[in-house]
């Protein structure tokens, strides 16, 4: 939501009255007292105040400045263009700077003829989801489309039991000084899983370079990332004394969450934590 | 490269590889070749990941090495490479179609782990072949072996870069970094293994094996004492020659919307003799005489000759120009362009484009344009036979997002406004460009997207998955039908329903990007052979 800053009608009124030559007063022009990073043009009603406005002050400008031109009356509506009025415009500047009405293309080549309705200002960065004006074509679906989808499915999900995927590594503790039984257990030995066999496409077989490499991992550092909880993901084969170490293991070392570890603490360990080792776990 | 390259490349890198590869990654495309330690120091993380990052990277064929001088190594990233990754599954559905089940898995093993050994490969794919057979059957080495020596053949796999040997004359520490040498001939030499032994299954308590693993362990634990005979010499997949079978697919399916099935036979007849002869970024194929080609015909065609000269004809004839007559001889010396091919195909997708956008009126307009190379306000009016309003309208909504440019013509010296021609033309090249920019952005945003709508919902997600794990595990050891029950109504109905719609989401999106992705291989070749010939 943007911030809207509060308006009160009587901070909008400047203290001076803006007046002109003969000292008629002219019609307040509305200072709105956006600060600058507020108006970042979402406020539709902000600009078209301002643009009727100027437009107001420039009529009255000319009316009260005189005609130079001996051409009658010509008030510029706004919306519409008046190809006569732009070299008089020039002129009725008053040579404050020669061709100053013109515009650097001529109107009639691009299109524009006389007295057609200019298009409507825009006041606003286009929105972030433009409205479409036809329906998108429908996605290739069959049996090329569904085998293609569920390919790049399960590509995703293997390449991240690779051993290419590379986890972000944790900070080492310095283990004097936190109570010992905050340390991780050696992950045991992962025994056989009982192997369900897929439907379309067989499991991949880098069981056992995953398990050196997270014995190692659980060695030196002490959080880990649940990778079995991915397994588990992918592939749909799970046994249930690993499920409860899971179970044990993820309140223990939950990444994702946004909570400190000492949130889960019950207090107990209030004072043997080191201030040092605060900003472990907090991503 | 483009912000736009950057971010997806910075997308993809972090779904396949994790953010450590992710950031270094990113970081050498962003900032050229830079030797380890700048690399290091640039990026904030330990020498450590760095190097494993790199490993992993180079690994894959993502980047390469290089020695400088005074012997610093610099390290360079590809990031057309990484943009090919995106097309991965493609790549193993057409091998799919050409190879069936071993070729598809030597291909996949193969793009997953970025470079093999012949023999580890095979073991890897019959191992899961047999996973997939029934109870009692394994898959021979020697079948898959076979297949992977005819991918070698069409040069679907090739071999990388080897290290040379050394002489033993050569004095001095050996250099930091080894150059790789490939020779153009042994690239697709398949090395002569003799691969005995069949695909093993996972489970060592294989109740119908019983009686062999006694006797097959012994042989097992030799081999793997004995020293791998083809090491060193690793493979990987050649993207490129799935590039061309991409493309020629694409012409050849063009050709069959346009006339009919026969003629795309033909074509495709045509381009599978020139497919091993031609290099593969050659604008024209070798010319073929029609007699050739007559006798390549597959065998279910039994046109005459005299038919086929006809088609042959007419698709010369053709003002798309897919085929040209380049001489007599022979019964005729026929050419595919293949430049002309790709840029009338590139065009299409650039109308279709504009069609799906903006309407068919503005489609017509942009095919006119296109036809007349230059036009004037007026004229488009006068020839689409659109009144002058509508014409304007969508002239400038092509105009603002780049489709159409303006050409000025001055009639005085001064380039007065007034006094000078404004031309629509259509700069195709450009204008491939601007969409492939597109493209890029759009696949950024939808796996964007895709990744906030797993995670929101991640919670629920995990649930699912341990609840299914549950139940798979009780059912294998034998469960009743009341206590599954209960099991599967832990996830009550308003959160299957939430679950459904976010699997239904993330497979509408996945199928975008695969869409999206066939797009850019057409406007990348385009643009790349549009770059040769200049």
């Amino acid at each position: 939501m943007p911030f809207f800053p509060s308006l009160s009608v009587g901070s909008l009124v400047p203290s001076r009255s803006f007046q002109d030559s003969r000292g008629r007063a002219l019609p307040l022009p509305l200072f709105l007292d956006w600060p600058r990073e507020s108006t970042n043009g979402q406020l539709p009603e902000a600009g078209l105040e301002r643009l009727r406005l100027k437009e107001d002050q420039r009529i009255w400008s000319w009316l009260l400045l005189g005609l130079r031109v001996g051409e009658g009356q010509q008030v510029l509506l706004p919306g519409s263009l008046n190809t006569q009025a732009l070299p008089t415009m020039a002129s009725r500047g008053g040579g404050r700077g020669r061709g100053r009405g013109q515009l650097t293309f001529n109107t009639e080549a691009v299109g524009i003829g006389k007295g057609d309705a200019l298009p409507p200002p825009t006041l606003q960065p286009s929105p972030l989801f433009p409205p479409l004006e036809f329906h998108p074509v429908p996605l290739p679906s069959g049996e090329e489309g569904e085998y293609v989808l569920a390919l790049k499915q399960e590509l995703r999900g293997a390449m991240r039991q690779l051993p290419y995927f590379i986890r972000p590594a944790v900070p080492k503790r310095d283990w004097r000084r936190l109570p010992r039984e905050l340390k991780i257990r050696v992950r045991k030995l992962q025994k056989e899983r009982i192997t369900i066999l897929l439907p379309k496409r067989p499991p991949k077989t880098t069981e056992d370079k995953e398990e050196t490499i997270q014995k190692l991992e659980t060695l030196e550092k002490k959080e880990e990332e649940v990778t079995s909880e991915e397994d588990e993901e992918k592939e749909e084969e799970e046994e249930k004394e690993e499920e409860e170490e899971e179970e044990y293991d993820e309140e223990e070392h939950e990444e994702e969450t946004d909570y400190i570890m000492s949130y889960f603490d019950n207090g107990e360990d209030f004072g043997g934590d080191s201030d040092d080792n605060m900003d472990e776990a907090i991503y | 490269m483009t912000q736009a390259e950057i971010k997806l490349c910075s997308l993809l890198l972090q779904e396949h590889f994790g953010e450590i590869v992710e950031k270094i990654g990113v970081h050498l495309i962003r900032t050229g070749s830079q030797p380890l330690k700048v690399i290091a120091h640039d990026t904030g993380t330990s020498l450590d990941q760095v190097k494993k990052a790199l490993c992993v990277l180079i690994q894959h064929n993502l980047v390469i090495y290089q020695v400088h001088k005074r012997g610093v190594v610099e390290y360079e990233a590809q990031c057309s490479r990484v943009l090919q990754m995106l097309r991965y599954p493609r790549y193993i559905y057409t091998t799919k179609t050409l190879y069936s089940d071993p070729g598809e898995l030597i291909v996949e093993e193969l793009l997953l782990n970025g470079k093999l050994t012949m023999s580890a490969v095979v073991k890897k794919v019959a191992d899961r072949l047999t996973e997939t057979m029934e109870d009692g059957k394994t898959m021979d080495y020697a079948e898959v072996s076979n297949t992977f020596a005819r991918l070698a053949d069409t040069h679907f796999v090739q071999r990388c870069p080897l290290v040379p040997t050394t002489d033993n004359s050569d004095p001095g520490p050996p250099p930091p970094a080894p150059t790789l040498v490939i020779n153009e001939k042994d690239m697709y030499l398949v090395p002569k293994l003799s691969l005995i032994g069949k695909g093993k299954r996972r489970r060592s308590s294989d109740e119908d094996a019983a009686g062999e693993p006694k006797a097959k362990r012994p042989k097992h634990t030799t081999d793997n004492k004995e020293p791998i005979p083809d090491d060193g010499i690793y493979w990987q997949a050649n993207l490129d020659r799935f590039h061309q079978h991409f493309r020629d697919q694409a012409i050849v399916s063009a050709v069959a919307n346009r006339m009919d099935q026969t003629s795309s036979e033909i074509v495709r007849t045509m381009l599978r003799m020139s497919e091993i002869t031609t290099p593969s970024g050659a604008p024209f194929t070798q010319p073929l005489s029609s007699n050739e080609i007559f006798r390549s015909l597959p065998v279910g065609y039994n046109i005459s000759k005299q038919v086929l000269d006809q088609y042959l004809t007419l698709l010369a004839d053709d003002p798309l120009e897919f085929v040209g007559k380049s001489g007599d001889s022979g019964g005729g010396m026929y050419v595919k362009d293949l430049h002309k091919a790709l840029a009338s195909l590139a065009t299409a997708t650039l109308e279709s484009v504009v069609q799906e956008r903006f309407g068919s009126r503005c489609a017509r307009i942009f095919r006119l344009v296109l036809q007349k190379k230059h036009l004037e306000q007026k004229q488009v009016e006068d020839f689409a036979m659109i009144p002058a309003k509508e014409a304007k309208d969508m002239l400038y909504k092509m105009l603002s997002e780049n489709f159409i440019s303006l050409q000025e013509i001055p009639k005085t010296p001064d380039h007065a406004p007034s006094r000078t021609f404004y031309l629509y033309t259509v700069n195709i090249l450009s204008a491939a460009r601007m969409l492939l920019h597109r493209c890029y952005k759009s696949i950024a945003n939808l796996i964007e997207r895709r990744q906030f709508e797993t995670k929101e919902n991640k919670r629920l997600l995990e649930k699912s998955q341990r609840v299914e794990a549950i139940i798979a595990s009780m059912q294998a050891t034998g469960a009743e039908e009341a206590q599954l029950q209960e099991i599967e109504e832990m996830i009550t109905a308003p959160e299957r329903q939430q679950l459904e719609t976010l699997k239904r989401n993330v497979n509408k999106l996945d199928a975008s990007e695969i869409q999206v992705d066939e797009t850019i291989f057409l406007l990348e070749s385009y643009i790349e052979s549009t770059m040769k010939r200049l």
